[in-house]
């Protein structure tokens, strides 16, 4: 609203936008934007940030609304892990957070699946609220602490964080970045089993391991087992015992507005957050709340004085819920890239087996796709190669068949032919033969006709007479 | 002087009998409880109770509570800030307490660390070891030939488990311990810090876990087949319906309706220890001192301790080219010089020993 009396002084040209802007502003949820624009300007090298005041209404103010219009089409997404030992009531705590169903009584409760393994396993709910979507994906991890030897409790954890960074990783160096899901965990509930004494030999274990790759926020379990003075005593306790270890649990962001450093010092002193998980309505006093009920009385859930239901969740879900996100991409998955590429350019070598290992970067990945390609690619060359010389000597047999077979059959023609040639020869003869007797037979014929004529003139010359 | 014989009234009657005038059936072996009595006072009991379970369960808080005085380890030597010693110890602290005359010797045994490591493999084993090594002390003291006519009795008698209160089934590690300490010990199980459970949770964790029990086939106290009698069983049934008990340990006082109580005061309502409605302590409590006490010191002395020396007895009678009667792994102290044979425990091997004397 203090938007739209900023704008009041505005030029009468905007009119219009302002109206636009307004009616945008009436949708709006706590976003602030600055009344008096002004620009910043970076004057050259190294200069000092000038802050210019404008002579009119420009209209970058309304930046803020397309980011938020931009960010609920698209929607919202989560991933909170809860870890602790079975029976300190994290699943009634998430129920209760988000007031749903997630794990309903027909999921097997603990007193059922009990494992012999630590497993971790996720769950996809998607929540609507006023327009915004969330889909929130809580991961699970039975089992955690349950068993006698809880040695390497912690190792399919730090698994599975590293799993969903690796693939985070791995598809923003795809060339086809559009669909870029983000399955990191962005949240780790780390449960403390309220003792009254301090953190156990696990918890420290674990939070050692994880603190650097995970937002931890501790949480101390069913705490209505202790009464104020014991839960102050208690925290103060895991506190000493977490900066004596060097623990970097979650920390709330630096702001420079005065209610926030308020509501964020509040919160650092009741750290780490004592509560009590309840979805069960009880009515006190004529009003119906969430609570635990007792023969001694009722605690209830969302009681500040009772126990810090109600920071965790504003804190959770109402103020900090982009911050931890932000902390998650910009500190604990940069330092796992950065450790991954460190740790290629000290091996270089090929090691790409292991998936647990940090061994593959995008850039080695390249190198690598190319070597072999290239390698792929010589190998096709002597392929076929040998293909080549195996076909042409293939060629060069069936030529040299072809050819004997024509040498064959030019010798059969050829014999062939002289036969044929003798044959014809012989006829010649005979024909010739036959001619030389039909002649001789002619001649002999001609002869006898001479004669014979002969004759005849003798006898008539004969018989004139 | 006749005349304060004359005067000289009989004397009242002692407490317990009947006057003898006009009864001759009456011979008085009911005095004998009024002599086991005065001679239990002069005495005092012992009775020595060990408390297992993870560190923050409230069992110093329990102890101090039971016995309405600063007896556990932590009154012995304040510690503000708790360390959780890497390996388990066990600490033994002991109490004179008195009550109306009858003194009692209190020890309250104490085992920081279990369960608390990350690897709890075997934690169970320094606590059998500890239990087996008081019964090994009394059985070197019984079997002694000059012993003392009181046998100092630090056996344990009864161990207290507390059952952290997830509310939903008992863990592996406390079935494996259960398991293997019910032979040895008696066990009571206890879910320690009951106020985390509503009355529903509380029943239905009390029903899961006594399935468990079951199923596994463990033997908590009262034992069923100890139960003498029809009475007892009666009696017996009843406590193995409650068991385990949900207690909540308090040491400080607070006002409820104008009387003082034991009890945590919380933000929404104060849970009172001793009331039956909030916690089951007053249970726990009548069943460890007012009324089982002496049936739980018999069961220790007379059932799991003959156990024990019936298997220590036959690993040293099991060795090769043993003489009968030579024990060479007991042997008891020469206090006299005396040159008599190794002399096993009395009960069996008396009439052996007399036999090799009478030889020499």
């Amino acid at each position: 609203m203090s938007h739209a009396e900023g704008l009041e002084g505005s030029s009468e040209a905007d009119r219009n936008s302002s109206m636009m802007a307004n009616s945008l502003t009436v949708t709006l949820l706590n976003i602030q934007v600055i009344c008096d624009s002004s620009l910043v300007f970076n004057t050259g090298s190294g200069g000092e940030m000038q802050q210019k005041n404008l002579e009119g209404y420009v209209g970058f103010a309304n930046l803020p609304n397309q980011v938020y219009r931009k960010s609920v089409k698209r929607g919202f997404e989560f991933t909170l892990m809860v870890v602790g030992e079975s029976g300190l009531g994290k699943s009634t705590l998430i129920n209760s957070l988000f007031l749903t169903d997630l794990y309903s009584p027909e999921y097997p409760g603990p007193s059922h699946r009990i494992k012999k393994t630590v497993k971790v396993e996720q769950s996809k709910v998607l929540v609507k609220e006023g327009g915004v979507q969330l889909l929130l994906t809580i991961v699970d991890t039975p089992g955690f602490g349950d068993a006698v030897d809880n040695s390497d409790c912690w190792q399919p954890v730090i698994d599975h964080i590293d799993n969903k960074f690796e693939d985070y990783l791995n598809s923003e160096s795809r060339v086809n970045r559009r669909l870029m899901p983000d399955n990191r965990v962005h949240c780790c509930l780390y449960f403390i089993a309220p003792s009254g004494h301090g953190l156990k030999p696990l918890d420290i274990e674990f939070m050692k391991r994880l603190h650097e790759k995970v937002n931890i926020i501790p949480l101390i379990a069913k705490a209505d087992t202790m009464t104020p003075e014991e839960g102050q005593q208690f925290k103060k306790q895991i506190m000493r015992e977490i900066q004596e270890h060097k623990i970097r649990i979650y920390e709330f962001p630096e702001t420079d507005d005065e209610e926030e450093i308020k509501l964020v010092k509040k919160i650092k002193e009741r750290l780490p957050l004592a509560v009590v998980g309840s979805n069960t309505i009880i009515e006190v006093n004529g009003k119906r709340v969430r609570g635990r009920e007792y023969p001694w009385g009722v605690a209830e859930v969302e009681n500040g004085e009772h126990c810090d239901f109600t920071i965790l969740r504003n804190m959770l879900i109402r103020t900090h819920m982009q911050d931890l996100k932000d902390v998650t991409n910009n500190v604990h998955y940069e330092n796992y890239r950065s450790r991954k590429l460190a740790a290629v350019t000290y091996n270089g070598a090929d090691n790409n087996r292991n998936k647990g290992q940090l061994t593959k970067s995008p850039l080695a990945q390249m190198e690598e796709e190319r070597r072999e390609h290239v390698s792929k690619m010589k190998k096709m060359e002597m392929e076929m190669e040998q293909v080549f010389e195996m076909k042409v000597k293939e060629k060069i047999q069936k030529l040299k068949d072809s050819e004997a077979e024509l040498q064959r059959r030019h010798e059969q023609m050829k014999r062939n032919l002289e036969a044929q040639h003798r044959e014809l020869e012989e006829k010649k003869r005979q024909h010739e033969d036959e001619k030389a007797q039909w002649e001789t037979q002619q001649r002999q014929l001609e002869q006898q006709k001479l004669e014979a004529s002969r004759t005849l003139e003798k006898n008539k010359k004969k018989k004139i007479f | 002087m006749t005349d304060s014989a004359k005067l000289h009234q009989p004397h009242p009657p002692p407490k317990g009998e009947r006057s003898h005038a006009g009864d001759f059936s009456y011979v008085g072996i009911d005095a004998i409880l009024e002599q086991m009595r005065r001679k239990a006072m002069k005495q005092g009991f012992e009775l020595n109770i060990m408390v297992v379970g993870q560190s923050g369960l409230g069992k110093s808080t329990l102890m101090n509570t039971l016995f309405k005085s600063k007896v556990s380890r932590k009154s012995a030597q304040p510690n503000p800030e708790e360390k959780i010693p890497q390996t388990i110890e066990i600490k033994s602290i002991s109490h004179d307490i008195e009550e109306k005359g009858v003194r009692m010797k209190l020890a309250v045994i104490d085992t920081p660390g279990f369960g608390d490591q990350i690897n709890n493999e075997n934690c169970w084993q320094p606590i059998m070891k500890f239990i087996n090594d008081q019964y090994e002390a009394y059985l070197q003291e019984e079997i002694n030939i000059d012993r003392k006519k009181r046998i100092p009795d630090s056996r344990v008698h009864c161990c207290i488990y507390f059952i952290p209160p997830t509310g939903h089934c008992l863990r592996p590690l406390d079935v494996e311990f259960m398991r293997r300490l019910s032979k040895v010990v008696n066990i009571v199980p206890v879910i320690a810090k009951a106020d985390t459970l509503t009355l529903e949770e509380r029943d239905d964790f009390k029903q899961t876990i006594r399935e468990e029990l079951r199923a596994n086939g463990i033997d908590v106290y009262p034992q069923k087949e100890f139960d003498e009698d029809a009475e007892d069983r009666l009696i017996n049934d009843k406590i193995r319906e409650m068991i385990p008990f949900a207690v909540v340990g308090s040491d400080q006082e607070y006002q409820v309706n104008g009387k003082k109580l034991l009890g945590r005061k919380t933000k929404w309502g104060t849970i009172e220890v001793e009331n039956i409605a909030h916690c089951e302590f007053a249970y726990l409590r009548d069943l460890l001192i007012r009324t089982h006490m002496q049936n739980i010191k018999d069961i220790t002395g007379s059932i799991h301790y003959e156990m024990y020396r019936v298997r220590r007895l036959n690993e040293s009678n099991a060795g090769p080219g043993l003489a009968p009667g030579q024990a060479p792994t007991l042997v008891p102290a020469h206090t006299n010089g005396q040159t008599k044979v190794n002399g096993g425990p009395p009960n069996g091997m008396a009439a052996q020993c007399e036999v090799l004397t009478h030889e020499m």
